[in-house]
């Protein structure tokens, strides 16, 4: 598949995971409304609850996750060479330059937040900065920028949010079930479906969530290497951030959002493929390769 | 009765549809306008550049003349062009000569140790990415611009309002070649 071809068919599959999404949280706000016998009025009630957690952590999302990565902003006579790759790839795709941040560690990583080109960010390690010379930070920026221009960081703040919310509100809903559900006279298979749903439901979401973000990585390396005209310079990058890519300061909570896993590559097995936030570096430069 | 609201019907998608894409054109051609001039703003900086780096030069290497010469002639041919394929062109050649320049001072090592001359040189060399960025973006929309103009339907709406199709801003073909350089 060339890389036109790759954009089109991960877009087709973005849709439809968010898609599942929607459906999934309707279906799940729908199976606890039924549990507590408050029919569509509950339906409604639950949606606008996991709105407004939705809405005011997805305005927040970039600073929470800035601070979280303890990312500083830095200015163009700090990192002359970073700022100019942005600045040059920014010009590239005719957008906004993104505010750029780099993180004192010495593990080999970068991400994209933010919701919008606009209002968009772009964070490096120092230990990337220098371990990687001018053409493969060049490749990762490009890769950085593509979540930007792509509005992956759109799509990830919003379904990091989402996924966040399904487990407050399941979270919720499992404790009120400790401390109220025995006067209930609800009967019991209902109980057992709204029970199996409100712990399967924090599962299938961080599912959904990782399979979003492992697509739009090789959507990122594909547009990356459209932008810069020259895959081999992400590829050998990858290759030397696959080594080291550990932070001192990595959480579940923003994983998915690095170019490569903040955790360190593990075991290739079945399971742990699945629940990986990045596909295997191996197959990534494979991939880049193959262009 | 019925047919006149069948005609009714057809006219007004016509008229959408001519709307639309008439819309759509202005849009793809704006955005072309705006991509040369962002290409501009990067060839204004490296003409900018030059009168400093070739009296910078001279002070070094005084036996250079005709190289300066180029250097100068090539840089007030690309203040002189119009068309993006004339800007192309002459930003080619301003190219060609910078390289021989640059080439050329590797012999002066006063020259090369000198502060100024290599804060025009990574000046110059930034500026240059630049200028081959922006040339990228111009030309990805350029590219739309004209297949839109092309492809079934929208190319009868573009032949009747005449949506002209436009220039790329060409990657330079003799940058294949060796550099020539003469001492």
């Amino acid at each position: 598949m060339n890389i036109y071809g790759q954009i089109a068919s991960n877009k087709r599959k973005t849709i439809f995971l968010i898609f599942g999404f929607l459906v999934f949280a309707i279906v799940f706000g729908y199976i606890i409304s039924l549990f507590f016998d408050f029919g569509l009025l509950g339906l409604g009630i639950f949606l606008v609850i996991f709105g407004i957690i939705t809405y005011v952590s997805y305005y927040n999302s970039d600073k929470m996750v800035l601070s979280l990565s303890h990312a500083k902003p830095v200015k163009k006579e700090d990192y002359p060479q970073l700022y100019n790759i942005v600045e040059n790839l920014s010009i590239g795709l005719g957008q906004a330059m993104p505010k750029i941040y780099v993180i004192e560690d010495g593990g080999m990583n970068a991400f994209a937040t933010g919701r919008d080109p606009l209002h968009s960010a772009v964070a490096a390690t120092t230990g990337l900065l220098q371990a990687l010379d001018k053409q493969e930070l060049e490749g990762v920026m490009a890769h950085e920028l593509s979540h930007v221009r792509n509005y992956d960081i759109r799509l990830l703040s919003l379904v990091t949010v989402l996924a966040g919310s399904i487990a407050i509100i399941s979270d919720f809903f499992l404790r009120s079930l400790l401390w109220g559900g025995s006067d209930r006279k609800s009967n019991g298979i209902l109980i057992v479906i709204a029970l199996v749903a409100a712990i399967l439901a924090p599962i299938a979401a961080g599912l959904i969530q990782l399979s979003v973000s492992r697509n739009r990585e090789y959507l990122a390396d594909a547009s990356g290497a459209l932008l810069t005209r020259y895959p081999e310079g992400l590829a050998s990058a990858l290759e030397k951030i696959s080594k080291h890519p550990k932070l001192k300061h990595a959480t579940h909570a923003n994983a998915h959002m690095f170019i490569e896993s903040p955790f360190g590559e593990k075991a290739k097995d079945f399971f742990s493929n699945l629940y990986s936030t990045h596909p295997s570096a191996t197959e990534r430069i494979k991939r880049l390769r193959a262009m | 009765m019925e047919i006149l609201i069948g005609i009714v019907v057809i006219a007004l998608i016509v008229v959408a549809f001519i709307w639309l894409t008439y819309n759509q054109l202005v849009t793809l051609r704006e955005r072309i306008a705006e991509a040369l001039s962002s290409i501009d703003v990067q060839l204004k900086r490296r003409m900018d550049l030059i009168p400093n780096l070739v009296n910078t030069v001279k002070g070094y290497a005084k036996h250079e003349k005709q190289l300066l010469e180029n250097v100068t002639n090539a840089r007030a041919q690309l203040m002189k062009a119009k068309s993006p394929e004339q800007k192309a062109q002459a930003n080619n050649m301003l190219t060609d000569t910078l390289k021989s320049l640059f080439a050329v001072a590797e012999a002066y090592p006063d020259l090369k140790a000198s502060a100024n001359f290599s804060k025009l040189q990574d000046e110059l060399t930034d500026t240059e990415d630049k200028i081959s960025y922006s040339r990228q973006f111009y030309n990805s929309n350029v590219l739309s611009f004209n297949t839109k103009i092309k492809m079934f339907p929208s190319n009868l709406i573009a032949g009747q309002f005449n949506f002209k199709e436009q220039e790329f801003f060409e990657a330079e073909p003799s940058s294949k070649d060796p550099v020539k350089v003469s001492f």
